[in-house]
């Protein structure tokens, strides 16, 4: 007992100490902007990259200098660890409150994203998201969210678009893993296949921890299907890939960005080849700023892993709407950013009614010869 | 016609698989009426042992036959998942041999947990892939496709319970366990070793686990540190479904529910007319599961109670 009390005091002292730790002088001059991604667990990689695409726009605008109200200032990037966990995002949503952030980049997921986002519009500051596609992020009337990348309604649509117009779809089977992203993206996709004049010949659902399709892909094979769209992420999608050729399913797997990644090539094996999936934005090379955006990146920080690109032109667009405002004052930033049209590295940027951008791109590529190669891009 | 035989042979297969991870939840349950809910991830650390081996095999030698590499795994993974089940038996569950029911049912919770965690942190949150080192033959019957390694899952079903039922029944060992299933006091009384036999039960389906573990990862291409607890759970409701306790019935109860699930998954949505779909399928099979269980509450061949070991 008496152990359990000098444990409990030490770390109740320790809550008290970090809580108020010592906090820099209040720098008028210094503009706070928080950037948040998983910067541990699976996917701290791609976490990071956006951290580091953030920090290099806010570096090279404090060594061009920044002038606001007639007033020089610096901008300073805080960079949050969300862990890819919504309940976390809004523990660090807060904490960057209280740091005192005028305008938050981020977060990466859409599972983040989302239930910070009511933090930062309770609290009226901007917030840009460079990589949550989920539709729903935009969809809640904040007028404080934006988003530079397209999001899953604009994909499923090109998706719809592309199996039909371009793969030569007749009768499509489509199966979504029953999470908000998965089966958001295989509505829309249903949407335009109908519209583009393909029969809907099954709709399966699986689940986002199942590892056995065989039942559902064997009646999606009785139905005589030609493409099977699935929405979802790589863990289901690699050992469906193998499975419908384990069962003479003659049909093409098309996907999402959740498939399009390396790991569900090393997943699916030999059996990814042929299999097509979009993502959205452009590939790296095809972006307008995209080779001279490389080659400044990768000097300091290596190889681009995703989303960083999209990091930067987010920290940019922000900037362009504080210049414009001549404020950093959060209401004035927002009203701003609205009215952006900015040439960023992945391509023109303007935000509609929403906040998402207006006629985002999507990229489809195809798995050759055990790697992922560029289709085309559709915007 | 071929789509109907497809889906038996489907069912078939995940069937298997469930029976082979039942037997480990039954045979613990007939001697020690315990729920080893750690039985599942037994079969994960099979699997991840496994992999974690040939990665090493293939990384010395390349050249190596991929049939001798997973071997290799398995041959690693089952000595690995006896001692592991052997501890959690010594450190879990004996100390609590006596305690009401409910203390040993917690630690198997917890010690499905920790060993998830455990897992999470030598293996990490990425699913691990399954090199395509087994044969891929195919074959056709009635029209209706099936690999060679799923006719080697449901072959080492079978053989697995063919031996486990002769052990039980033909051997010393096996008239010593079920006499402990009986009566531990009274075994003890007649001169058998119950912390032996335990120990030995505990070690026997750790193996099998591995032998699962492995199976399931080749089948599906991949394992995660999460794998256990749905297959677990499954394999512990197919126990249930067939008698748990019973040999045959963790068999029989594998194979019913992988049929239903896929006979459920691939039917019910034209059979109600679009109604109910394909995401009705684990609602499926535990609604057939309630079925039984209300009409025989232990099982389908519950009731040999004497027999289960």
């Amino acid at each position: 007992m008496n152990a359990f009390k000098w444990f409990s005091g030490a770390v109740l002292a320790g809550i008290l100490v970090s809580g108020c730790g010592p906090r820099s002088e209040e720098d008028a001059n210094t503009i706070r902007i928080g950037s948040v991604a998983p910067l541990t667990g699976p996917q701290t990689h791609i976490g990071k990259d956006n951290e580091n695409g953030a920090r290099l726009a806010v570096d090279e605008i404090n060594a061009a200098g920044l002038v606001l109200g007639g007033k020089k200032v610096r901008l300073e990037l805080i960079g949050e660890d969300d862990q890819a966990e919504p309940k976390t995002a809004t523990i660090v949503a807060d904490k960057l409150l209280d740091a005192g952030v005028v305008a938050v980049i981020g977060h990466l997921n859409s599972g983040t994203t989302i239930p910070a986002s009511k933090r930062y519009h309770d609290a009226g500051i901007p917030q840009i998201s460079p990589s949550a596609t989920a539709v729903a992020y935009t969809a809640q009337g904040f007028k404080n969210a934006f988003r530079v990348m397209a999001n899953d309604a604009q994909q499923g649509k090109a998706l719809g678009q592309f199996a039909v117009g371009k793969l030569g779809a007749k009768k499509v089977a489509i199966i979504d893993d029953r999470t908000a992203y998965g089966q958001g993206l295989a509505d829309e996709f249903e949407k335009a296949a109908k519209a583009a004049g393909a029969e809907v010949v099954a709709r399966e659902f699986t689940t986002d921890k199942a590892t056995d399709f065989a039942a559902i892909l064997t009646n999606i094979k009785g139905k005589g299907a030609d493409l099977v769209f699935f929405g979802g992420m790589d863990p289901q999608g690699g050992p469906m890939a193998q499975q419908m050729k384990r069962l003479g399913l003659n049909a093409r797997l098309l996907g999402g960005d959740g498939l399009q990644n390396a790991n569900f090539l090393k997943l699916a094996g030999a059996d990814a080849e042929g299999v097509v999936a979009s993502s959205p934005g452009l590939p790296l090379e095809a972006m307008p700023g995209g080779p001279a955006f490389k080659a400044r990146f990768e000097a300091k920080y290596g190889p681009i892993q995703l989303y960083a690109p999209y990091a930067y032109d987010a920290v940019y667009v922000l900037v362009e709407a504080m210049k414009r405002a001549d404020s950093a004052e959060p209401a004035k930033v927002i009203a701003a950013l609205a009215q952006t049209d900015y040439q960023g590295v992945t391509g023109p940027l303007k935000f509609d009614a929403k906040g998402d951008t207006v006629g985002g791109a999507v990229t489809m590529y195809e798995v050759k010869n055990g790697a992922w190669t560029v289709l085309e891009t559709v915007k | 016609m071929e789509i109907f035989t497809q889906q038996l042979i489907n069912g078939l297969v995940l069937g298997s698989i469930y029976a082979l991870v039942a037997l480990g939840y039954t045979m613990v349950y007939g001697i020690l009426e315990l729920i080893n809910f750690a039985h599942g991830e037994v079969t994960m650390i099979g699997a991840m042992v496994a992999l974690t081996v040939m990665g090493v095999l293939v990384g010395l030698n390349p050249e190596l036959p991929g049939l001798l590499v997973v071997l290799g795994g398995v041959l690693v993974a089952i000595p690995a998942c006896m001692a592991l089940g052997f501890t959690i038996e010594k450190v879990a569950y004996k100390p609590l041999r006596h305690a009401p029911r409910l203390a040993p049912l917690i630690t198997a919770i917890g010690v499905s947990i920790i060993l998830q965690n455990a897992a999470m942190l030598i293996w990490g949150r990425q699913y691990v892939s399954f090199p395509p080192l087994l044969p891929q033959g195919r074959h056709e019957i009635l029209g209706a496709h099936i690999t060679d390694l799923q006719i080697f899952i449901v072959v080492l079903s079978f053989s697995i319970m063919g031996g486990l039922w002769l052990l039980v029944e033909r051997t010393r060992l096996g008239r010593a366990m079920r006499a402990t299933a009986q009566s531990k006091e009274v075994a003890q009384l007649m001169g058998v070793n119950v912390d032996r036999i335990i120990s030995a039960t505990f070690i026997i389906g750790s193996a099998l686990a591995a032998i699962a573990g492995v199976m399931v990862s080749a089948y599906y291409g991949l394992a995660h540190y999460y794998m256990g607890f749905m297959l677990g759970l499954k394999a512990f409701s197919a126990a249930v479904l067939g008698g748990i306790g019973n040999i045959a019935g963790a068999m029989l109860g594998g194979l019913l529910l992988g049929l239903i699930e896929a006979l459920g998954a691939g039917y019910i949505g034209d059979l109600t007319g679009g109604f109910l779909g394909s995401h009705y399928q684990d609602v499926f099979a535990f609604f057939v599961l309630i079925g039984v269980l209300v009409f025989r509450p232990s099982g389908l061949l519950g009731e040999r109670v004497a027999n289960r070991a």
